[in-house]
């Protein structure tokens, strides 16, 4: 906590000035148990692949073959998070479990459905159309463009014959 | 000019009268009963968020004129900001009292900048009555700097809540009132002060410094010491930047943790309350219950309110800038006669 005062004069005193005063802001900021973050974490994204294996199971016993099996168990899981966000109670979720619920796909989903339900007064052009993607856009395009660079080390390793 | 960056005023501001409206969540808070006009629906029975804001705008100049039992036509101007793009809340929610408007934008320091602007405006004999307006919606903020509301996701123990409301505030010559009545005495107007944090859910750390300077310069200014106040209320720096704040004071060499108060950590109570209340309508709507209740009765002599502002805009912010900070300070006086 020293020297976070000493006021301005060069660009050196004033950049040393915030670095101390990061550092001060850094330590008593209080984070929260790491431990405890992870454990809902893992509570809560275990009861989701949960649900997710349920559904799998249902539909294998019900005679679907085995691919279509697992579309409709991430069609289902997609249908139950956009329900839930509409609800207002998937936030809820995600504020005790973290990346629990946020990393799969439901997550996805609560993140495509929440800009279109607060954008829709916005129009369906301007306000849903352009803005559903708000929070979402950045793992279509990453997601998109490392699968196409992928393909193309596959596609490389395969013309060489590694693959 | 009191120093650098001080006023006295040479004839008696009054805050004449005020008027606050608030949501559910602040209602529900320890001042809930002293609010003016609580709210159930957040959507103040609007389409949208913005609307809604606008709407409690509307709903507190309606209340402030019906308490001082003023007319529209007896408001010489408005000064008013609220903290969405182009400030819209105030466009639309002050539009209907076609009265000359001043729109302000001093993020969470508008209150105190608003009440500043109208007591210079009036001290000087340019008007006798002005409004002096800020508020504030969580959704509409929340949607403005953060995220949609359903989207799912943490908030770090480090952010403040933005309160939902909006107070407003006759500032005139004369008071309503002569035998309990609160005058401005002066003000202390603040720089934008950076020290670099670029943490946007820790507001608290990137408004200590600015109110740390402005306390400072205030004491310089008018030459007195902690003595001078029965209390200091910052505006929305919450638990985090209040502790941050009375270090930085401290190292300045004025100790005044026993009497720094923050308006953000006085609005909520309980699981709900976070680091504290943030917003413009968070320092608006504790004035006009908690500090001027205690002023009137004559609890407090004399306050320094501080509302503090985070100069936050998502481009600068992306564009890897740092927050700066803003505090405005306004003397307030309690007068008996």
């Amino acid at each position: 906590m020293k020297d976070i005062n000493s006021g301005g004069g060069t660009k050196t005193d004033i950049e040393k000035r915030n670095a101390s005063y990061n550092a001060y802001v850094e330590n008593v900021t209080p984070k929260g148990s790491c431990v405890a973050k992870c454990f809902k974490a893992f509570i809560v994204g275990g009861c989701i692949c949960v649900v997710g294996q349920i559904i799998l199971n249902v539909c294998k016993s019900i005679k679907v073959p085995d691919t279509d099996a697992a579309s409709y168990t991430t069609l289902i899981l997609v249908l139950l998070s956009v329900i839930l966000t509409g609800l207002n109670i998937y936030p809820s979720i995600t504020t005790f479990g973290g990346a629990g619920s946020l990393v799969p796909i439901t997550g996805f989903a609560n993140s495509v459905a929440a800009p279109a339900i607060e954008y829709k007064k916005e129009g369906k052009v301007f306000g849903i159309g352009c803005k559903i993607f708000t929070i979402a856009g950045p793992v279509i395009l990453y997601g998109i463009f490392f699968s196409w660079c992928a393909g193309l080390i596959y596609w490389a390793l395969k013309l060489i014959h590694v693959l | 000019m009191t120093g650098k960056q001080s006023l006295l005023f040479d004839k008696d501001v009054y805050v004449r009268c005020g008027a606050t409206v608030v949501g559910k969540k602040e209602s529900d808070g320890p001042l809930g009963e002293m609010f003016d006009v609580a709210v159930e629906d957040d959507m103040f029975g609007k389409k949208s968020w913005e609307e809604a804001e606008s709407h409690i705008q509307e709903m507190a100049v309606d209340k402030l004129l019906i308490k001082s039992g003023m007319a529209v036509s007896d408001i010489d101007y408005i000064y008013a900001g609220d903290l969405l793009g182009q400030l819209i809340a105030t466009s639309f929610g002050l539009m209907k009292y076609e009265v000359p408007m001043f729109g302000l934008y001093g993020a969470c320091s508008t209150m105190g900048e608003a009440l500043s602007l109208g007591a210079m405006c009036v001290n000087a004999g340019y008007a006798e009555n002005v409004i002096a307006l800020a508020s504030s919606h969580f959704a509409s903020a929340e949607k403005q700097f953060r995220y949609p509301l359903e989207y799912g996701n943490q908030r770090p123990l480090a952010s403040t809540w933005t309160v939902t409301g909006a107070g407003a505030y006759i500032v005139g010559d004369k008071p309503l009132d002569k035998k309990k009545c609160v005058l401005i005495k002066g003000i202390t107007t603040g720089k934008i002060v950076d020290y670099g944090v670029k943490d946007s859910m820790n507001m608290g750390a990137c408004m200590a410094p600015a109110a740390a300077e402005l306390i400072e310069a205030n004491f310089k200014d008018l030459d007195v010491d902690k003595e001078y106040y029965d209390a200091i209320f910052t505006g929305d720096l919450g638990e985090i930047g209040n502790r941050i704040l009375s270090e930085l004071l401290k190292e300045k060499g004025i100790d005044v943790a026993d009497k720094l108060f923050d308006c953000g950590m006085l609005i909520y109570e309980g699981e709900t309350k976070c680091s504290g209340g943030s917003g413009c309508g968070c320092s608006a709507v504790v004035l006009g219950t908690y500090i001027m209740d205690k002023l009137v009765r004559g609890e407090y002599k004399r306050v320094l309110f501080v509302p503090t502002g985070a100069l936050l805009s998502t481009v600068s912010y992306n564009e890897g800038k740092s927050v700066p900070g803003i505090a405005h300070g306004v003397i307030l006086e309690g007068k008996e006669s």
